[in-house]
């Protein structure tokens, strides 16, 4: 099966690809993706890409930490060997809570950052040894590049490579 | 876009363009070391040897060949401990806190200070690694399955606070500073013509791409880890002041300890982060991106942090008396007057009044200055962990057990053999990492650099405003 070829339109400015891509939007043509140097603010809006929900992740991953502290603890200091120590409460996890506090918020930081970094990096799949996927190595340095699916769109290949110019992009191509 | 004020200095200097960034942070890795490089690696590497074999030598004969006494059973081990993860608290806070506040002035140095942070926090575990004395048991202390005997570890005893804090802290700064990484290195992966470098930085940035998707969950991820870290700064010196503040040593056991050694942790993180800015603008050639509104900021947080730790000094010194605990108020007494008073006296000098001349401006902004002072903050940051430590031990309840405390030269070694190792690995990271944030820096350009600054007031002037 032959893949389908996207067009691609690499600007200098992210400014004036934010303002190419609301005008193309506005006259329905659809745009596939952007890559950029860094982060444009707003262009997911303009583009309809939905904003991530991976703080609900790190949150879940927290609660996992806070739980499986709490339950690590309590079995080991109070269930399986309580210890005395200097005549601190050693059969009551309650009662023995305060000394429990930073460790169950150490873990609970611990779970939620690795957690969240690692959805991070599968949801992104930017893992070792994966390839790079940016289509043009400059969108790394100084270029914005924006993609155009020509099949997902009613224009023909040469209108939307036509829109693209007249849009102010400094290279237009194929892969 | 977020709009900036023309009146604010910009941060950026000179008409730099994206590209001009790129070259500027990437010029270290792709072109070669100079002779200063060479030197400075050369000397840190002898020097990061001798402490090496210090190390060796401790583990093979046990910590008897330290200093230490029957009375002073904790003195250069944990004081070093201390002041390296001190040190290494300036890194995150300038990376977490100053992102939720939206300081877009860290952007130029948060990099390089993260990467401090990690080094510091690896000599730091050195310590109490080597004075376990049987290093090969070390991971004894996490909680294991009761194969070994019957006990689990303590987790009501702020060492294992410890344990927990130390290893959090270093793990997630670690990935904080890495996920930041992860762009810069594609950079200089696309970047790349010799084919090692585009299959090492290929491997290294993870194929990252930098679509629309992947930078909002970059810039999300950013968000939470910062929001997460911001409290497990806190923490951490909290729980590292609580290794003396929950024991019932005179001049340890105080409710002021938890913010008073955060307040010191980032005095001195911060004066070791103008040590090594100061250093690497020049050597590498970044006078454009970090430049003396940086460290002028950087001054300030080194008044406030001076001060608090000020406050802090003659805070425990008045309760000392007004408690009315003879041995608290002789601790203390001792500390000031009797055979430590000179380290007490460094202490006082280097950290609270030093750090006062900051207020006149013309010093704040004066990087030579700037230099001897961070040196002067690191040098009195160390000696407060010292009398905090020795002076309390070698004094205790019992007259007859006083001891002074005389460091061997297994001691010395350790101690300067671990800066030797941290410049060692942060010679290398200059030369192999991008120093400064490339995306970060160049997503303020338009706001914050100079030129683009100063055509955006050119513009506002010619151009009639509908400001309400």
């Amino acid at each position: 099966m032959s893949e389908t070829k996207m067009i691609y339109g690499l600007y200098d400015d992210d400014g004036t690809l934010t303002k190419a891509a609301k005008n193309f939007v506005s006259n329905g043509l659809k745009i596939k993706d952007v890559y950029a140097p860094f982060p444009i603010h707003g262009i997911e809006k303009v583009i309809g890409i939905k904003w991530t929900q991976i703080s609900i992740a790190a949150f879940i991953y927290c609660m996992i930490g806070c739980t499986l502290a709490t339950i690590g603890m309590r079995y080991f200091m109070i269930v399986d060997w309580p210890m005395n120590i200097g005549g601190k409460p050693n059969f009551s996890y309650i009662q023995n809570f305060p000394s429990f506090v930073p460790i169950t918020f150490e873990f609970s930081v611990l779970c939620a950052a690795h957690g969240m970094v690692i959805t991070y990096l599968i949801r992104n799949w930017t893992l070792p040894f994966v390839k790079a996927r940016n289509p043009h190595p400059s969108t790394t340095d100084d270029h914005f590049c924006m993609e155009i699916n020509p099949v997902q769109n009613k224009a023909s290949e040469d209108e939307i490579k036509s829109m693209l110019k007249d849009s102010g992009a400094v290279e237009i191509f194929e892969k | 876009m977020h709009k900036e004020a023309d009146i604010r200095i910009p941060l950026i200097l000179g008409d730099k363009t994206y590209h001009d960034i790129t070259e500027d942070v990437c010029a270290p890795v792709e072109g070669k070391a100079n002779k200063l490089w060479y030197m400075a690696f050369t000397f840190a590497a002898i020097v990061a040897l001798w402490g090496v074999c210090c190390i060796i030598y401790t583990i093979g004969r046990g910590i008897g060949v330290w200093g230490l006494n029957n009375t002073v059973g904790w003195a250069w081990d944990i004081t070093n401990f201390v002041w390296w993860v001190g040190i290494g608290h300036a890194g995150t806070l300038i990376s977490a806190v100053l992102l939720l506040f939206r300081q877009r002035w860290r952007m130029a140095i948060n990099r390089s200070a993260e990467a401090m942070t990690i080094f510091a926090v690896m000599m730091a575990a050195v310590f109490p690694g080597i004075h376990m004395g049987r290093i090969w048991v070390g991971y004894w202390v996490f909680p294991l399955p009761n194969a070994f005997g019957s006990l689990w570890v303590n987790f009501n005893s702020p060492l294992l606070w410890d344990v927990f804090a130390i290893s959090t802290y270093f793990s997630v700064g670690l990935v904080f500073w890495y996920v930041g990484l992860l762009p810069d290195f594609a950079t200089i992966r696309d970047r790349a013509v010799k084919p090692v470098y585009k299959t090492v930085y290929g491997i290294l940035s993870f194929g990252w791409t930098g679509d629309v998707k992947a930078w909002i969950r970059f810039e999300e991820v950013s968000l939470v880890l910062a929001g997460i870290a911001t409290p497990l700064v806190f923490s951490v010196h909290s729980i590292v002041s609580m290794d003396f503040a929950t024991s019932v040593i005179p001049g340890w056991h105080t409710t002021i300890f938890p913010p008073y050694f955060v307040a010191g942790a980032i005095f001195s993180g911060f004066a070791m982060v103008q040590t090594l800015m100061l250093t690497l603008r020049k050597v590498v050639g970044l006078e454009s991106y970090i430049h003396v509104k940086h460290v002028e900021y950087m001054n300030i947080i080194i008044i406030i942090t001076g001060s608090v730790v000020g406050v802090a000094y003659i805070t425990e010194l008045f309760i000392s008396w007004y408690s009315g605990v003879e041995y608290e108020g002789y601790a203390f007494m001792n500390r000031a007057t009797g055979p430590y008073w000179w380290a007490y006296a460094i202490m006082m000098s280097c950290n609270v009044l030093s750090p006062q001349i900051f207020w006149f401006k013309s010093l704040r902004t004066n990087l030579t200055f700037t230099f001897f002072m961070s040196i002067i903050v690191n040098i009195g940051m160390w000696f407060e962990r010292f009398v905090i430590i020795v002076t309390s031990l070698h004094r205790d309840y019992m007259p007859s057990s006083w001891e002074m405390f005389h460091p061997t030269f297994v001691d010395v070694g350790i101690y300067i053999g671990t800066i030797g190792i941290f410049f060692v690995l942060f010679l290398l990271y200059a030369r192999t990492f991008p120093v400064l944030a490339l995306n970060e820096l160049k997503s303020i350009l338009k706001i914050a650099g100079e030129a683009q600054k100063e055509r955006n007031r050119d513009t506002n002037a010619s151009t009639p405003s509908n400001d309400k």
